[in-house]
């Protein structure tokens, strides 16, 4: 089966490249890409830290886990997820022609479920019979309790007060699907302020506890990890788009908030220096208003959820609140792996508005038949800025990481509001 | 450079008998005057030390009595700068009592690391804590806090390991602060046999005197664990002193903390 292949060659994968970025291998044994990643948490953390840096090292290579993982993949995730082209929003479009990687069509609506598979999996190695979670919009919540159940696991989530207000949909199917769910009623009472407390909680009960983070963030191992289990959807695209094309992207574009989707289709490519990467990040109601969520357009380099990277802070260092129509994507941080990447100019970071994000929902609704995430939705809205003065020729692959379902909500209130 | 002030009030205080008292407090909460008032009163009541604690907008290592804290200090938009004009204004009247300043890595890199370590050295600062600076990612600021005269105080915790005991000894000075309960400020209950067990294993490796913190609540509690450590740490149970009357929070702390100062003394060494 070629995905399975695909999961046993990926330090193979890493040779097909080119020059420049042909030995590229960060993070380094602490976990720093470059300057960023790293481990910035109290000493109470750095054991547990250790202990599954360990675990995953081990396991990573295990091959008695990567079969288990391909398994879990194919039958229980429902991969390889389809390529599509999207040929009536490019030819209306009049440019590049339009693919999308169907991460929507993943159980549970996204490509959450990548990770949180992977990570249960661990926590099972491990011994641990208890998992917790932090989650903005609930997606990740949702991976995160559907893993518990299939696997027996006592699972709590934590998310934000403000958050639980808005997501009341998510909740609800977290808890059918047996965890509970914690409201974190401190700070700004939204997704960051749900990491800080699942770290506490881990903190606490380090024993018999582990913590499955759902983005490329937090201290080393984390982001590799993550970004690890999320491969998966590159390694399956550098199959898929020479049986579809002829050939790889011209450009490989995929939405960013903590940034793991991203990081999932971006990883394999980056030794393809053919291929440009572009990650879109949300511009709110435009970068210049100060209500957006583009750490990497418009934040500063400094330390937050144990790991150095480019964070939207005040002057006095202390983490601004963000907006986004995407809850998704509203977190004031960003994985280090995307910093890095940034500063070595191997993929750039644009952003689009609530506003864009919108129009290209809709429009991907009525000429594809495809309900996107609000979070997809804006790497959506970028593409097509960008394939419409773009040769007919030219090859744009979008990562359509979660379909919108969840967003429905939110979208009819927008309607109501004459948006 | 000479001795500090934090490695002399150890001395003395071992050439008495006597154990360090180091109450920690928000600057900010609930204002700025409040916050010196309350230093004060810390003095007044046989503080030896005071931590001073920097408001940070996600503090990951806190529970909720800091956390609220912090927050309090934050809508007084109190930040980095106005700590350290906190301490300048305490050292003008006080060149005794240590003072150590306790908070997060990201307000101090957006000062930048450098400026940070000369204006609090200047506004007289003894000691810093990063919680979120493991001795790994703080190579270099270790040694620009030693070379500007203040100590940089490291945490160990009870699943620290052997070989973390050792590494955070190599760079440890001033004291080490033994967090002795998984978990975050303010939380559970102490097991003195398990405290006793972990001091052991941390002198070893080290002479520096080691101050516990996490749980500590009363005078009983501190006199326990003076018994076996060289100070007691108290965070959480101040800031509830302070929530509970922020408009007498320099008089209620003072009286809690006399209470304390007295259970400490009356003791005895080795007494338990």
């Amino acid at each position: 089966m070629p995905v399975a292949k695909a999961v046993r060659n990926r330090e193979f994968d890493m040779q097909q490249t080119s020059p420049s970025f042909a030995d590229y291998d960060l993070p380094d044994a602490r976990g720093h890409f470059g300057a960023y990643g790293g481990i910035f948490v109290a000493e109470t953390l750095i054991h547990a830290l250790d202990e599954l840096a360990g675990a995953y090292d081990k396991f990573r290579r295990d091959p008695e886990f990567i079969a288990e993982l391909d398994d879990e993949f194919a039958h229980f995730v429902g991969r390889p997820s389809p390529i599509y082209h999207a040929r009536r929003w490019s030819q209306v479009l009049g440019g590049a022609q339009i693919y999308f990687k169907r991460e929507d069509l993943n159980h549970t609506g996204a490509h959450k479920i990548n990770n949180t598979i992977g990570q249960a999996m661990l926590a099972r190695r491990m011994g641990k019979p208890r998992v917790i979670a932090e989650t903005g919009a609930g997606q990740h919540g949702v991976a995160a309790a559907t893993v518990a159940a299939r696997y027996g696991m006592e699972c709590v989530v934590y998310m934000g007060a403000e958050d639980i207000r808005r997501q009341a949909a998510n909740v609800y199917r977290m808890k059918l699907l047996g965890a509970s769910v914690s409201s974190v009623e401190s700070g700004s009472r939204t997704l960051k302020d749900a990491l800080n407390e699942a770290m506490r909680d881990w903190a606490t009960h380090v024993a018999d506890t582990f913590y499955i983070i759902g983005t490329v963030a937090g201290p080393h191992p984390y982001p590799m990890m993550v970004r690890d289990f999320q491969s998966i959807i590159g390694r399956e695209c550098i199959e898929q788009m020479p049986a579809m094309v002829g050939r790889q992207p011209d450009y490989v574009i995929a939405c960013v908030g903590g940034g793991s989707n991203a990081m999932g289709i971006f990883h394999p490519y980056i030794g393809h220096s053919e291929v440009r990467l572009v990650g879109v990040e949300a511009a709110g109601d435009g970068i210049a208003t100060g209500r957006h969520a583009a750490s990497l357009s418009a934040g500063r380099p400094g330390v937050l959820h144990g790991n150095r990277t480019y964070l939207l802070q005040n002057q006095d260092g202390q983490i601004i609140e963000t907006h986004s129509i995407s809850a998704g994507l509203d977190y004031p941080g960003v994985g280090p792996e995307h910093a890095w990447l940034k500063d070595a100019g191997r993929a750039t970071y644009e952003s689009a508005t609530d506003a864009e994000a919108l129009e290209a929902f809709h429009t991907c609704c009525r000429l594809e038949g495809i309900i996107p995430a609000l979070e997809s939705s804006h790497a959506l809205a970028y593409a097509a800025r960008l394939a419409r003065d773009l040769p007919r020729d030219k090859v744009v692959l979008v990562n359509l990481s979660g379909r919108g379902d969840k967003d429905m909500a939110t979208v009819a209130e927008r309607a109501q509001q004459g948006v | 450079m000479s001795v500090s002030r934090i490695e002399s009030t150890f001395a003395r205080l071992r050439e008495n008998g006597r154990k360090a008292l180091i109450p920690y407090v928000t600057a900010g909460d609930p204002d700025v005057e409040s916050t010196l008032a309350v230093m004060n009163a810390m003095v007044v009541a046989g503080a030896d030390i005071i931590e001073l604690g920097v408001p940070f907008s996600d503090p990951m290592a806190d529970g909720p009595v800091i956390q609220r804290a912090g927050e309090r200090a934050l809508r007084n938009g109190v930040g980095l700068a106005d700590v350290l004009a906190i301490v300048r204004r305490f050292r003008s009247l006080n060149q005794d009592t240590a003072l150590v300043l306790m908070g997060y890595a990201n307000p101090i890199e957006a000062m930048g690391r450098e400026r940070f370590i000369e204006v609090a050295a200047a506004a007289g600062a003894d000691g810093i804590i990063v919680v979120d600076y493991p001795p790994e990612e703080s190579v270099e600021f270790a040694a620009a806090v030693r070379a500007a005269g203040m100590d940089l105080i490291f945490l160990l915790a009870p699943t620290s390991t052997a070989a973390r005991i050792a590494q955070v000894a190599r760079m440890a000075s001033g004291y080490i602060y033994y967090v002795s309960l998984a978990g975050v400020t303010g939380a559970g209950h102490l097991d003195l046999d398990d405290v006793l067990m972990h001091l052991a294993a941390i002198r070893a490796h080290t002479a520096i005197p080691v101050g516990v913190g996490f749980g500590i609540r009363d005078g009983a509690t501190a006199r326990s664990i003076c018994s076996i450590a060289d100070a007691a740490i108290i965070g959480s149970r101040i800031i509830q002193e302070i929530e509970a009357e922020p408009a007498q929070a320099a008089l209620r702390v003072g009286r809690f903390l006399t209470e304390v100062r007295r259970a400490m003394d009356t003791t005895g060494e080795g007494a338990s």
